[in-house]
């Protein structure tokens, strides 16, 4: 049984609404539409019944899009967001995105954009809302892999999953290498194909990068599957080692043991107790990575400029970088001998290992 | 090409009602008075201020906690926001990001 969707357009000039209904009433799907000349009526909309897709002009008196954007994307995860616009402004683009909203458009200005534009909003009402990596319909990581293989591509394939960031380069559709955390090559393809869910973009040929894979594409493919397997496996089963150790248990430790590392500290974000190693003052540093993380947060709210990916602080006592996942806080103190760079790439490693 | 046009001629090419994220940097000193200012004219005071009491705060609360700092950087998608602290004060630098290949 097909389900009938609800669109709700969202722009403050009533004849606009008026006619981007009748151009959606086009649409195969026959959705329902329904219409808000106010942020703030929009929301009130999506709190009181389930819709599909929120399609929101950006230029708007009181609440402007990107207000919106920032209090529909919290409140409603799930729901699919699709900012039209004629503002013309590769920023306004950016950061529309960096709210994680699906599409942005510009108002259609010909007849081919009205069916371009209706060809996006019926391929966007056709994804799946569970799962899936967003940018292409429903399609898994082997899928778009094969995609490029068969295709013969010579592309490099960015992949992130969270915190978590990978690259896999083609070349006339050959598989050639592959990166990610600190793998590299197979070992890195494998890890990347591990990843259930996230985003990709199709980066341009990196010619100059040296052959590091030989397998067929076919052949890592199905290595990759068997891996998965037969760690799943692994996973269920219990570990004698496991329960050797106490301190290996922590959570923490396997945190703390990449090179300059002083402290790590976990902050829950619905808990005033944290976890912590080699903090001295755990009580005033948790405080702080709290009061910290939330306080960049409301400001990154407030300028709309997107997610806030990580904090650091560097000092002539110690470094220390932060970072969130689903709302807990990481803290991680460094050695001051490290440089800002070294302490990035420590702290995108030890966010990646934590993420996962 | 009537109902094109309609729709063409609507809406400010501009964004008139939308703030950009500004390119530029501000001086505070230790009280959070703004001192000096790089800073595009259209960008709110009052998200200036915001910004200065967010990094001041979190300077004076770093120090508190025994991790005094001398510099922040918020890696947001949109915007890299640096500060340094200067002496109570801060400098404070705003970089939008873009969409380009890196």
């Amino acid at each position: 049984m097909s389900v009938q969707h609800k669109i709700l357009l969202l722009d403050d000039d009533q004849d606009l609404l008026e006619l981007y209904r009748e151009i959606l009433g086009r649409l195969p799907s026959q959705p329902e539409i329904y219409t808000a000349t106010s942020g703030a009526r929009a929301i009130a909309l999506l709190d009181s019944e389930p819709f599909s897709l929120l399609i929101s002009d950006l230029s708007m008196p009181k609440m402007d899009g990107l207000q919106v954007l920032t209090i529909v994307r919290r409140k409603f995860p799930q729901l699919r967001t699709a900012v039209m616009t004629s503002v013309v402004d590769a920023q306004f683009r950016t950061r529309a995105y960096a709210m994680g909203i699906d599409l942005f458009l510009e108002k259609p200005n010909s007849s081919q954009e009205i069916m371009f534009f209706l060809d996006c909003i019926e391929s966007l009402l056709g994804r799946e809302v569970d799962g899936g990596f967003r940018g292409v319909q429903s399609k898994s990581l082997v899928d778009i892999i094969q995609i490029e293989c068969l295709s013969r591509s010579s592309s490099v394939l960015k992949v992130t999953n969270g915190a978590l960031s990978g690259k896999i380069w083609f070349n006339n559709g050959d598989v050639i290498d592959a990166e990610t955390q600190a793998l590299n090559g197979e070992a890195a393809f494998r890890k990347i194909l591990s990843w259930k869910t996230g985003n990709f973009e199709i980066l341009p040929a990196d010619p100059d990068r040296a052959r590091a894979i030989f397998n067929s594409y076919q052949g890592l493919l199905l290595e990759s599957a068997q891996a998965l397997d037969e760690a799943g496996e692994s996973e269920s089963a219990p570990s004698a080692d496991a329960t050797a150790d106490p301190a290996a248990q922590s959570p923490l430790v396997p945190l703390v043991r990449f090179n300059g590392v002083e402290f790590v500290m976990t902050v829950p974000a619905n808990d005033a107790g944290f976890d912590s190693w080699g903090v001295e003052n755990p009580e005033q540093i948790s405080k702080w990575v709290r009061q910290t993380m939330q306080r960049f947060r409301a400001l990154g709210e407030g300028l709309q400029a997107g997610q806030l990916n990580q904090v650091e602080g560097l000092g002539l006592q110690c470094h220390v970088a932060l970072v969130s996942k689903m709302g807990d806080d990481l803290c991680v103190g460094f050695h001051r001998s490290l440089s800002q760079d070294l302490v990035r790439a420590t702290m995108n490693k030890i966010a990646a290992k934590w993420a996962s | 090409m009537g109902l094109l046009n309609f729709l063409t001629r609507r809406g400010s090419p501009t964004g008139a009602n939308l703030v950009r994220l500004p390119t530029g940097s501000f001086t505070l000193d230790p009280s959070g008075r703004i001192v000096a200012s790089t800073l595009p004219r259209s960008f709110p005071g009052a998200q200036t201020r915001q910004i200065a009491d967010v990094v001041l705060s979190t300077f004076r609360s770093a120090r508190e906690a025994q991790i005094p700092l001398t510099e922040l950087i918020a890696d947001y998608a949109a915007l890299k926001l640096t500060a340094r602290e200067l002496r109570g004060g801060a400098i404070i630098f705003l970089a939008p990001r873009s969409l380009g290949p890196k």
